[in-house]
C-alpha cells in the first residue's frame, strides 16, 4: 500500500543511489580522477561567479566538459526509456511491452535518419528540430499500431504487440536500406548513432533534449493514477470514472514525444524499457504514482552504470552502450518469457 | 416508486448484427432487477449500456433526469458501480490496493488516499469478509475471493446503483449463497439499486423483485418472478421443458428443467 511516507522514503533512497552512481561514474574512465580532485574542481566551478575564469586543467576539462554532460545524458535517457516502458506496459496490460520491442524506437530512428540525410538544419522554436522529427516518426508508428489493433474502440493487445514486432523489423530494414544506399562518409555517423551511444554531446543539445523530455515526463506523471486503473482493463477503468480512451491517447502521445527526444540523441538503446520496470515492480510494487518517478531514477542509474562500463571496459576503445544493455537485457527478457511461457502460449 | 434508470427505444449492434432491439425499460430506485435470457439474448450488452461501456445506436438512456451520455464519467462512477464478469489484472496489486481504487472517482488529481478513503475501503472489505487478507495479491486469490474483492471495490465507490454480470458463475454453492446473501443485504440495508445478470433462473426468482427476460435482443417479459417464469415462457424462449413449483422456503417460483 502506498502512503506519502513510503513514497517519499523510496524516492529519496533511489535519488541517493542515483547521485552516488553519478559521482562514481564521473571518476571512472581512461583518465581516472580522484574523488578529492573532482570535489575541488566542482567546488571551484560552483563558487566562481566569473565564467571567464574557467579552470582549464586537463582533469577539469575531462570532468566538466566531457564526462558530466555524458553522465547526465545517460541518466536522462535511461530514466526516460524506463518510464516509457512502465507506461506502455500498463497501457497494453502486457509486461513484455517496451518502446523498442513494439517499434516506436525504430520509427523514431527512421524519422531521425530522414532528417539527417536531408542535410537541412531545420530549427523549431530556435532549437534543432531533430527531436521533433524523431517524435513524428515515433508518433506515426504508434498511430499505425493503434489503428491496426483497434476494433470497435477496443484495442486488441496481442495484435498490437505482434504488429509492433513486425513493424520493428520492417522499419529496421528500411533504415538498413537507406544507410546502404547513401554515401559512406555520411553513413558512418548514422550507423554509430544507431547502435546507441551517448558520447560527443555538448551541454546545449542536452538542454534541448531535457526540455522535450521534461514535458513528456510531466504528462506521464500526471496520468499515474489513470495508469493504475488502465491496468485493470478499459471497462473497469471507465466504471471507476476514468476516461480511458483519453488517458490512452495522452500516454501514447507523451511516450512518442519522450522516445523522440531520447532516441534522436542516443540512438537505439534496447531493453532498458523492459528490464527496469520489471525489477522495480518486484521491489516496490505496481502503483504507478511511485513506479513512474522510481523508474526515471532506476533507469538512469542503470544506464549511467552501463555507459561507464561501455567506455571503460576495453578503453580507450568505446563499446556502443546499446551493446551492453542488449547483452544484459536480452537474457533477462528470455528469462521472463521462460518464466511466463505457459501464460503466453495459452491466452 | 421513483425510477432511477429510464431507457427509451434502445438498440445496439456489433458490426451488422443487432444485439438489442428497441428496449424500453424503467428501473425503480431500490429494486433488485434480474436480467435473464438465453445465451446471446443481449443481457450483458444491456448491462454494459447501463454502465456506459457501450453507447446505444438508437434511443436514449437517462439516469434520473440526466442523459447518461452527458454525465461526466467521474460523476457517473460516484453513482453507478459495476462488477464485470471478466477480471483482467495486468499487475500484482494487493487486495487493499484494488479496493482503494474504488475511491478514484472521489479523489482529485495526483493524490494519495486520505484517512477517510482508507476507512471507507476498510469497512467495504469487512463487509465482504476480505479484510483478513488485505495484503495478499489479487492475482493469487481464488475465484470466489476475487469476486468478493471486486464487490468490495464497488462498495468503496459508495454508489447508489450496483450492476453485476453473473457474479456467482464459477463459484461453489457456499460462495454462491454468500454472494446472493450479500446482494440482498446491500439492497435492504443500504437501499442500493441492484441490476444483475443471472443464468440461474431459480436463484434469480428468489433474489430479484422483478425479472427482465430478454430474447433475441427484445424484451420478452418484464414483471415479478411469478409473472415471468411460467412453463410456457420457458418452453418458448429456452426451447426446453421445465416444471415450475413454489420454492419450499421463499414461495417464489422454482424452475426444474426436465431432460428430454
Amino acid at each position: 500500500m502506498l502512503t506519502f511516507r513510503r513514497w517519499l522514503f523510496t524516492l529519496s533512497l533511489l535519488l541517493l543511489i542515483w547521485i552516488i552512481t553519478v559521482l562514481i561514474c564521473l571518476l571512472q574512465g581512461t583518465e581516472p580522477i580522484t574523488f578529492s580532485d573532482a570535489m575541488r574542481i566542482i567546488g571551484a566551478r560552483l563558487s566562481s561567479k566569473d565564467t571567464g575564469a574557467v579552470d582549464l586543467s586537463e582533469d577539469a576539462v575531462i570532468l566538466l566538459q566531457i564526462r558530466l554532460p555524458r553522465v547526465l545524458l545517460a541518466g536522462l535517457v535511461g530514466g526516460t526509456l524506463a518510464m516509457v516502458g512502465v507506461a506502455l506496459q500498463a497501457l497494453l496490460r502486457n509486461p513484455l511491452a517496451d518502446p523498442f520491442v513494439i517499434g516506436i524506437s525504430s520509427g523514431t530512428a527512421l524519422g531521425v535518419v530522414c532528417f539527417l540525410l536531408t542535410g537541412l538544419n531545420v530549427s523549431f522554436l530556435g532549437m534543432t528540430a531533430l527531436p521533433l522529427f524523431g517524435f513524428l516518426g515515433g508518433l506515426a508508428t504508434l498511430s499505425f499500431l493503434y489503428g491496426l489493433s483497434r476494433v470497435n474502440g477496443r484495442i486488441f493487445v496481442q495484435t498490437l504487440l505482434l504488429g509492433g514486432v513486425i513493424l520493428n523489423a520492417m522499419l529496421s530494414a528500411v533504415i538498413m536500406f537507406i544507410t546502404y544506399m547513401v554515401d559512406a562518409n555520411k553513413v558512418m555517423g548514422i550507423v554509430y548513432w544507431l547502435m546507441g551511444n551517448l558520447s560527443s554531446l555538448d551541454f546545449k543539445p542536452l538542454a534541448v533534449v531535457t526540455l522535450y523530455a521534461a514535458v513528456g515526463i510531466a504528462v506521464l506523471f500526471k496520468s499515474a493514477r489513470g495508469l493504475n486503473l488502465l491496468a485493470l482493463g478499459d471497462e473497469t477503468a471507465v466504471t471507476l470514472g476514468l476516461d480511458a480512451e483519453r488517458t490512452k491517447r495522452i500516454v501514447f502521445f507523451a511516450s512518442a514525444l519522450l522516445i523522440g527526444a531520447v532516441v534522436s540523441v542516443s540512438g537505439l538503446i534496447s531493453f532498458v524499457g523492459i528490464m527496469i520496470p520489471h525489477v522495480l515492480r518486484i521491489l516496490i510494487g505496481p502503483d504507478h504514482r511511485l513506479l513512474l518517478p522510481a523508474s526515471v531514477l532506476g533507469g538512469g542509474i542503470f544506464l549511467v552504470a552501463a555507459d561507464t562500463i561501455a567506455r571503460s571496459l576495453i578503453a580507450p576503445t568505446e563499446i556502443p552502450v546499446g551493446v551492453i544493455t542488449a547483452l544484459c537485457g536480452g537474457p533477462f527478457f528470455l528469462f521472463l518469457l521462460w518464466r511466463g511461457r505457459t501464460r503466453y502460449s495459452n491466452p | 416508486m421513483a425510477s432511477i434508470y429510464t431507457l427509451r427505444n434502445v438498440s445496439f449492434r456489433y458490426e451488422s448484427e443487432w444485439v438489442l432491439n428497441g428496449i424500453d425499460l424503467t428501473i425503480d430506485r431500490g429494486e433488485v432487477l434480474g436480467l435473464i435470457g438465453p445465451n446471446g439474448s443481449g443481457k450483458t450488452t444491456l448491462l454494459k449500456i447501463l454502465g456506459r461501456h457501450r453507447k446505444p445506436e438508437t434511443g436514449g438512456v437517462w439516469l434520473e433526469s440526466e442523459d447518461l451520455a452527458r454525465i461526466s464519467l467521474s460523476t457517473l462512477a460516484r453513482r453507478v458501480s459495476m462488477v464485470p464478469q471478466e477480471l483482467p489484472v495486468a499487475f500484482p496489486y494487493t487486495v487493499l490496493e484494488m479496493v482503494l481504487m474504488g475511491r478514484y472517482p472521489h479523489m482529485k488529481g495526483w493524490a494519495f488516499e486520505s484517512a477517510d478513503d482508507h476507512r471507507i475501503a476498510r469497512s467495504a472489505m469487512e463487509r465482504m469478509g476480505v479484510d483478513s487478507f488485505s495484503d495478499r495479491l489479487f492475482t493469487e486469490l481464488s475465484g470466489g475471493e476475487k469476486q468478493r474483492v471486486i464487490i468490495a471495490r464497488a462498495l468503496a465507490q459508495q454508489a447508489e446503483v450496483l450492476l453485476l454480470d453473473e457474479p456467482a458463475t464459477f463459484l461453489d454453492l457456499h460462495h454462491q449463497a454468500e454472494i446472493y446473501r450479500l446482494l440482498g443485504e446491500l439492497n435492504r440495508q443500504d437501499r442500493m439499486t441492484v441490476v444483475v445478470v443471472l443464468h440461474d433462473l431459480t436463484m434469480a426468482s428468489q433474489l430479484c423483485h422483478r425479472l427482465l427476460l430478454l430474447n433475441e435482443g427484445r424484451v420478452y417479459r418484464l414483471g415479478t418472478p411469478p409473472e415471468v417464469l411460467t412453463e410456457k415462457v420457458i418452453e418458448e424462449v429456452y426451447h426446453c421443458r421445465a416444471v415450475i413449483d413454489a420454492h419450499p422456503t421463499t414461495g417464489q417460483p422454482r424452475v426444474t428443467v426436465i431432460p428430454d
